[in-house]
């Protein structure tokens, strides 16, 4: 099977915000695997190692971004290709990442295409299903099990905390969602290996494209952090008089109950 | 100028979501003076949804009825949807940030080679650009964004953007179209329901939410009574879904649902990001934990350091007290 892997780096989790200069501060940030994206390299090697084939992680980023893709080498895919847009866009948004990975995928024949369902930075969601219309291939998104026979796909879906059963056939894409599968940590055999292992490098030039092709179609004008929230109050006393406290304080100073 | 916008309904067993109502809000913020246009698909009679949009501020609705479209699914909603949009041609369109809104609005902002602007909590028209406002970074910070090209596209975040009041005396017409859905790739073999009956999560104006400090499944029984009290709905913390004390459709966090309930009353729960990300926006947030040191202090407006078992009880007494 010809499997690849949507991945993006994003801050880790942990990591606190700052705006500067209209932007986010990400100066000395660590950055990681989006969590998500994870979920799809994990469940690519599994599918790979069931049924043979060849994985390849794809990212959009710069030149920092072999660090992430190297991560994902090291925990069994095959082969990287980093898209490297630092140098020609300036700015992009969804439109502009679907359009360059529809250049990228248009021949290459994917079986099976995973994403994560969601970054946790800009957290659209939408470049999954944005590239499977283009590629003109069924998607289902926040999947939790994923189980391939021959071209047809069985799989779960999370919806709102229902489940779907869902049949379709190869060739698809999907978005993981948590509860698909464990991701592995890379082992240390595995980032040596991961060291060797083909990293592609391409700019949209290679892709045939030009930047008003993926000109973006939505801009941000502005970025601010939420107003500081005051400091909470936590209430003393005996504990029924605290209740007591809580509940005049819901209903006459916050109206809420 | 948005002179047209679509605002596409979503139903739950049979009724139109809040946050339909919610995006005709949006969609009258977008221009208060432009055409509003509903448009509901299902596979029973659509009549009464779509009378309830026009009660809540659309001018007139279009109705899609076909057995393919008893359960959402993107081929099918996708193609029935795109055949009336095809033929209104809006400037804009609206729905919400729901998991058939998320699955969705990507296909079709793709088909319509169009911009989109997912998950907005707010929006500002000045008569000519809107700027819509969405979290980033799991809601650590907010992002202003324009549309630059194409239709002014959006999914709004459920209990953000208050719906109009209902209004019966509103008219409208409602016209039904005949769509041919076919080809549908993915098929639902089935549906597993474990979301609870009632209240929805991510609907709630108010909720409480256990975490691993209730300890067990019979742990989270005051708490359910709580929520009843307070006519609201119950949640969880990832640890207490992990910990099998309740299932994972109550997850409130980055993974679980995203709320943003007036009141949230967080029982138990240290307040790891990833929860405080599916719940930090809330209006008034209450922590009850043992721990003082917990993380949930920082976010939350009231704190009782104290015995949840203990507190809870009392808690629902005082509530009852005042409403009667």
């Amino acid at each position: 099977m010809n499997i690849y892997v949507l991945l993006k780096k994003t801050f880790d989790t942990e990591e606190k915000i700052a705006v500067s200069g209209g932007k986010i501060e990400d100066d000395g940030a660590e950055f990681i695997i989006n969590p998500y994206d994870e979920y799809a390299v994990e469940e690519a090697i599994n599918q790979r190692d069931a049924h043979g084939g060849e994985v390849t992680v794809v990212t959009i980023g710069d030149e920092d971004s072999e660090k992430q893709l190297r991560t994902a080498l090291a925990m069994g895919a095959d082969k990287a290709v980093l898209i490297n847009t630092e140098d020609d866009l300036e700015d992009g948004d969804q439109f502009t990442t679907a359009k360059i990975l529809e250049a990228y995928f248009e021949d290459k024949e994917a079986d099976l295409i995973l994403a994560g369902n969601v970054a946790i930075d800009e957290a659209s969601g939408q470049v999954g299903p944005r590239l499977a219309e283009y590629l003109g291939i069924p998607y289902v998104t926040t999947i939790t099990d994923l189980k391939i026979d021959g071209e047809n796909a069985t799989i779960e879906k999370d919806v709102e905390g229902d489940v779907e059963i869902i049949e379709t056939s190869l060739p698809l894409l999907v978005t993981c969602q948590q509860g698909l599968n464990e991701p592995r940590y890379p082992s240390l055999p595995g980032i040596m290996k991961a060291k060797k292992k083909p990293l592609e490098e391409l700019e949209i030039d290679d892709l045939d494209l030009e930047e008003e092709d993926v000109e973006p179609k939505t801009k941000t004008i502005e970025i601010f952090l939420p107003p500081e929230k005051e400091a909470g109050k936590v209430l003393e006393g005996e504990v029924s008089d605290q209740v007591k406290e809580l509940v005049s304080l819901l209903k006459n100073e916050k109206k809420v109950l | 100028m948005t002179e047209k916008i679509l605002v596409i309904g979503e139903a739950r067993d049979g009724e139109l979501r809040n946050v339909s109502f919610e995006a005709i809000a949006a969609a009258k913020k977008i221009n208060a003076d432009g055409e509003i246009v509903g448009v509901i698909c299902g596979n029973e009679d659509l009549k009464s949804q779509a009378q309830e949009m026009i009660y809540y501020g659309v001018d007139r609705v279009v109705t899609i009825q076909h057995d393919n479209l008893e359960t959402y699914t993107s081929e099918g909603y996708g193609q029935a949807l795109l055949t009336v949009i095809n033929e209104e041609s809006p400037d804009g369109i609206v729905m919400g940030h729901t998991s058939a809104g998320k699955d969705l609005s990507p296909k079709l902002a793709t088909k319509l080679e169009t911009g989109l602007i997912s998950d907005a909590v707010a929006l500002e028209s000045d008569g000519d650009k809107v700027q819509f406002t969405r979290p980033i970074y799991s809601g650590k910070a907010f992002e202003k964004k324009i549309i630059t090209s194409g239709l002014t596209f959006v999914t709004i975040r459920p209990n953000n953007i208050p719906a109009l009041e209902r209004d019966e005396s509103r008219s409208g017409d409602i016209s039904s179209k005949d769509v041919d859905v076919t080809d549908i790739r993915t098929v639902i073999k089935d549906v597993i329901r474990k979301a609870s009956e009632g209240v929805d999560l991510s609907e709630a104006n108010v909720i409480v939410a256990g975490g691993r400090g209730v300890k067990s499944a019979d742990g989270f029984k005051p708490l359910y009574e709580l929520a009843e009290v307070l006519g609201g709905a119950v949640g969880a913390s990832r640890g207490a879904c992990d910990a099998d004390y309740c299932d994972y459709s109550l997850q409130i966090g980055q993974t679980g649902k995203v709320v943003t309930p007036d009141l949230y009353i967080a029982v138990g729960i240290s307040g790891a990001i990833q929860h405080l990300a599916g719940m930090s926006n809330s209006k008034v947030i209450v922590a009850i934990n043992k721990d003082a040191e917990s993380n949930i202090f920082n976010v939350a407006d009231y704190g009782i350091v104290g015995d949840l078992f203990e507190v809870i009880p009392l808690l629902i007494e005082e509530i009852k007290k005042i409403k009667q």
